[in-house]
């Protein structure tokens, strides 16, 4: 019940501020057209996206380009922020070697990375990866160290004094034991791929949903912004739901294997 | 795994890490392999941020423009910070106004802080409000969602025997709610800090026309690649001149707490 009326006022919330959208921004509206679009400007704006184009691309385009980005910077940072955060979990000696490194870059914002990245790469897609690749990586480094941290320490020396060799250690112990960890790191380093990835494009790309959003944001077409705005937001949430679900399943299979082994 | 290692062995350790990032960085500029105006040594690196201190670039020299960026940092972080803990913590307090605004809240939180630059330059222009919009809509979410679940944490017991006593609603919010949820806000107020700072280079890198970010992408135009790299040390360090700060206030408070 009180879920009900919680989401009861929820859509009560949303469905006002929809019909509030229309009101304000209507024909004598508050909200003059030029700073906030109307409603049907926005679907024009969409509808022109996706039918003709906008930014010498369509919408799919645009948001496809954008999601290929994020996937690629994403697994880059993650293949190797892991591995990283696994052995600087697992030896001291590593940890003490790359730690001061760390502390040394990480209070630099990714987003500081992008003039440099530009530099280097100019506007193709190995810029914007090489962007994600530095706001990535972190949070996925230090997750999995953190998580590796939490693993009983009776259950490592167990392992260790069966003799059970290092990689089998590495598969069967630490990596199912650190797996919360590492997703709570992967989820954190998910939405710094999407944010940075959106900046790097806002700062210079020849396709891409910031892409999209600059040429609006110049060509002064509210419309456009907004239904950047949408795409950004949606498909942030779906990949962020999509991540949900595969570590849901993981965490599940790794439960399971823990008990019949 | 293997056991922690001795303090000294861990700085020879450390800074053998160091030696070797900076060592291989100067080899690498040195060798050739990459242009020397795209990878300038750490030396040419530090001997830039010195000039800069004293010499003009894009408009200002480098104190010039992190005195442009702290001032809008500060402005759009308090307000993050004016705005996102009273409303926590009365959302925290009276469910009708949680349950109408967390659907907004969680809606809007999809949408990346930098998303907001094309309507933020548009509403607010690309000067000064604008960038603090930006700056906003980094710090804001921590500020209020810690301010809540400080105010959630709270023990009923409290709430009900101010309540019982017959406590006003405004008294309570600031004797019962705000101190127990202090710690809570305080850590809020350094993650805001933190993404809020990030968020504004991130303006300024796209729309603004002063401030540290602005500097490193006319220096990125202009292929000075020592100018970037300066802006990238001196953003790093200012962002943990001011986490340092805002730790030393959560632990003031904290003792300040405990007394009480």
């Amino acid at each position: 019940m009180p879920l009900g009326r919680r989401s009861a006022i929820g859509v009560t919330t949303l469905g006002l501020l929809v019909l509030a959208w229309f009101m304000a921004t209507g024909a004598n509206g508050l909200i003059s057209p030029g700073r906030f679009p109307t409603p049907a400007d926005t679907w024009t704006a969409g509808l022109q996206a996706m039918v003709r184009g906008y930014g010498d691309a369509t919408l799919v385009v645009h948001v496809l380009q954008s999601l290929k980005l994020v996937a690629l910077g994403f697994v880059v940072s993650v293949a190797v922020g892991v591995p990283l955060g696994l052995l600087m979990g697992t030896s001291a000696t590593a940890e003490a070697v790359l730690n001061p490194v760390f502390m040394l870059l990480r209070p630099i914002p990714p987003l500081a990375w992008i003039p440099l990245a530009i530099l280097w790469f100019g506007l193709g897609d190995t810029a914007k990866i090489m962007v994600i690749f530095f706001a990535a990586f972190v949070p996925s480094v230090i997750n999995t160290q953190a998580g590796v941290r939490t693993i009983e320490r009776p259950l490592i020396e167990a392992a260790r004094m069966l003799g059970t060799p290092h990689g089998r250690f590495i598969r069967e112990v630490v990596v199912p034991g650190a797996a919360p960890m590492i997703f709570t790191g992967l989820r954190l380093s998910l939405q710094a791929s999407w944010t940075t990835l959106v900046a790097a494009e806002l700062v210079g790309a020849l396709a891409g949903l910031g892409h999209l959003l600059n040429l609006a944001q110049q060509d002064l077409y509210p419309g456009m912004i907004l239904v950047g705005m949408i795409c950004v937001a949606i498909f942030g949430a779906l990949t962020t739901a999509l991540l949900g679900l595969v570590e849901r399943r993981t965490l599940t299979w790794v439960r399971i294997k823990g008990d019949t082994a | 795994m293997t056991g922690a290692l001795d303090p000294a062995r861990r700085m020879v350790l450390g800074l053998a890490g160091l030696v070797g990032f900076f060592g291989l960085w100067a080899l690498v500029a040195a060798s050739g392999l990459v242009g020397k105006a795209f990878l300038p040594g750490p030396l040419e690196v530090a001997e830039r941020l010195v000039t800069l201190l004293h010499t003009s670039f894009a408009g200002g020299t480098l104190p010039q423009h992190l005195a442009s960026s702290l001032q809008r940092f500060s402005a759009g972080y308090l307000l993050a910070a004016a705005v996102g803990v009273p409303l926590g913590l009365l959302m925290g307090r009276f469910r009708l106004l949680d349950d109408i605004v967390s659907p907004l809240f969680d809606a809007l939180r999809f949408i990346a802080p930098i998303a907001w630059v094309p309507f933020a330059a548009l509403w607010f222009g690309t000067g000064f409000g604008g960038p603090v919009l930006i700056i906003f809509s980094g710090a804001f979410p921590p500020c209020l969602l810690n301010a809540y679940r400080g105010a959630r944490q709270v023990e009923p017991r409290y709430i009900e025997a101010a309540e019982m006593l017959g406590t006003p609603t405004h008294r309570l919010i600031l004797e019962v709610l705000l101190p127990a949820a202090t710690p809570s806000i305080v850590a809020g107020l350094r993650i805001g800090a933190g993404l809020g700072w990030q968020s504004l280079v991130g303006a300024e890198l796209i729309v603004a026309s002063t401030g540290v970010g602005y500097m490193m992408v006319q220096a990125q135009s202009g292929v000075a690649t020592a100018t970037v790299m300066v802006g990238m040390a001196a953003i790093g360090l200012v962002g943990v001149l001011i986490d340092i700060a805002l730790r030393a206030l959560e632990a003031r408070i904290h003792n300040r707490l405990e007394r009480a």
